[in-house]
């Protein structure tokens, strides 16, 4: 390896805490069981680890979460941006162990988001936001809630393009046949199309069934240099590259067009930094918090062009042997969702990637794609992952 | 949507609970004051022209300083769901209900309830008209219904 080579940014370790309901276990502990099954996969020990990334609901969080595990990382990164912050927790650690700042960065996820508020958490939509003064006020005097704002976007695009029901259900139907094979998926009886339409509309064109589960869990990372993974166990996953972007916060009214994402911006600039084009991406892993999510997802990636979702995810076209195997665990639709699942993505990735995912392995793949989506359809961040170095 | 401002007592016979006062800062506090007196304002670029809310400090275009103007209240819906599931008050009490984006005719998108009529009646593309309600005694919103 030559110096560049020896610093390229590598995943030597990934793991998934035991999921969907772990009432014996804190927020905390779900952190721990993923940090030390994480650095086993990666066969390191937490006294290796100098770096440390997480992100949750206050500040100083991984600060917390790094004493809990009784570290004293000099690599610290907590950024927040919802449902995709681990795509950007990770690519920022590649940055860091690229730059010297950082040799070995885990990186972990804790919710126990089930136990501790149960499945009427996803709604909201009270108005609480408009308590505190600032811009958030705004579209929290409506009753909207989380759903509501994907709804919205869910019946523009089905205004502007066609889009029906039944071709967002097929993005829940798909999840479903994967999360099947899943003995840890949270449901696993099959569905069809009309199970998902014919489920009861929770915000029109929404129904239950186009809707994320509520879970707890956690998922966690190991991100090192090449030259380190060459030691280490396990076969290590290239981080080839990363990008993010934002295009609101909780202000749907401030996000432009619903119809395109933050995605049409992180995707791109992920895809030149890593050298690929969308036509090599072998499997995805992209975030399904609503079925709406991964139609736009798969658009403003340029898996497809702009209103052609719909048709894209029809008729198994994300499933095993389709236009784009995707969520191969089950997805947020069926298998985990505690509250931001971005590091679930990177993990399946990985494994897809290390060719260990059994009946849901996409043969022969070489490339991964890793898609957050956080807030109300506020962030996007992509990660692109590959088998052997670029 | 209930066509008042205040809920009816739930089936635990507690008291009704109002619908969200908006917090106000120096932003927002002439937005919201006025649509209290029942006039529906937007801030206007001194400098490029452009209308924009919510309300900052500066033009989002130009960073020009902005004026406030009165709108005309005529608006278009731009995309709407009707919330069917929500466990909070006091809108659990009001489920079925229209929550929408509109443009206003001068061009900016806001958030807002569709009021006025049946929720399977509200389109894209459908004309909606401004009615301001107050929620506090500093502030109003802008509930929208059918144009007549």
């Amino acid at each position: 390896m030559n110096a560049k080579n020896r610093r390229r940014p590598v995943i030597a370790g990934v793991a998934t805490s035991d999921y969907p309901y772990l009432p014996e276990l804190s927020e905390h502990g779900v952190h721990g069981q993923v940090a030390d099954r994480a650095l086993a996969d990666a066969g390191l020990g937490l006294a290796e680890v100098d770096g440390f990334a997480t992100a949750g609901f206050f500040p100083m969080y991984a600060v917390g979460v790094a004493e809990y595990l009784g570290l004293r990382p000099t690599y610290l990164d907590e950024t927040n941006t919802g449902g995709s912050s681990f795509e950007v927790l990770v690519e920022h650690a590649a940055y860091a162990v690229e730059a010297g700042a950082a040799e070995v960065v885990l990186v972990t996820y804790g919710s126990t988001q089930l136990s501790q508020m149960g499945r009427r958490l996803g709604t909201g939509g009270g108005g609480r936001g408009a308590g505190m003064p600032g811009p958030a006020v705004h579209d929290a005097l409506w009753g909207n809630t989380l759903v509501g704002n994907y709804a919205m976007a869910a019946r523009r695009h089905m205004f502007e393009f066609g889009t029906t029901p039944e071709q967002l259900a097929a993005v829940a139907v798909t999840m479903r046949d994967h999360a099947v094979h899943n003995p840890q998926a949270q449901y696993r009886d099959p569905i069809t199309v009309e199970d998902v339409v014919g489920s009861r509309l929770v915000a029109d064109p929404l129904h239950k069934l186009d809707c994320c589960v509520i879970s707890d869990g956690g998922a966690a990372c190991v991100v090192t240099t090449a030259e380190r993974a060459a030691d280490l166990p396990k076969e290590p996953v290239h981080i080839l590259g990363g990008a993010h972007a934002s295009t609101h916060h909780l202000n749907l009214s401030a996000m432009g067009e619903l119809t395109t994402t933050a995605a049409a911006l992180s995707g791109p600039a992920a895809f030149a930094r890593a050298g690929i084009t969308p036509a090599d991406v072998d499997v995805a892993q992209l975030y399904d918090s609503f079925t709406i999510t991964v139609v736009l997802t798969v658009e403003d990636l340029g898996f497809c062009a702009k209103g052609e979702g719909g048709a894209f995810v029809e008729d198994g076209g994300l499933g095993l042997g389709g236009r784009l195997p995707t969520n191969t665990d089950g997805g947020g639709l069926s298998s985990c969702h505690p509250g931001m699942r971005g590091m679930f993505l990177i993990v399946e990735a990985v494994r897809q990637l290390r060719g260990e995912c059994g009946p849901t392995q996409v043969p022969g793949a070489r490339v991964a794609v890793a898609h957050g989506t956080g807030g109300v359809l506020s962030t996007g961040a992509t990660l692109v992952l590959g088998k052997e170095a670029p | 949507m209930s066509e008042t401002t205040a809920t009816p007592a739930d089936a635990g016979g507690r008291p009704p609970k109002p619908r969200p006062a908006p917090a106000l800062d120096p932003d927002t506090a002439a937005y919201y004051g006025a649509a209290r007196e029942g006039r529906l304002l937007v801030q206007r670029c001194s400098a490029c022209g452009a209308a924009q809310l919510y309300a900052r400090d500066r033009c989002l275009r130009c960073r020009g300083e902005v004026d406030w103007v009165e709108a005309s209240g005529r608006a278009t819906v731009y995309s709407f769901t009707v919330i069917r599931q929500n466990y909070q008050r006091p809108f659990r009490d009001q489920l079925p209900y229209v929550v929408a984006l509109v443009d206003l005719e001068e061009g900016p998108r806001v958030m807002t309830n569709i009021v006025g009529c049946d929720p399977d009646d509200v389109r894209i593309g459908m004309a909606v008209q401004a009615r301001l309600e107050p929620v506090s005694d500093d502030a109003g919103i802008a509930l929208f219904e059918p144009a007549s």
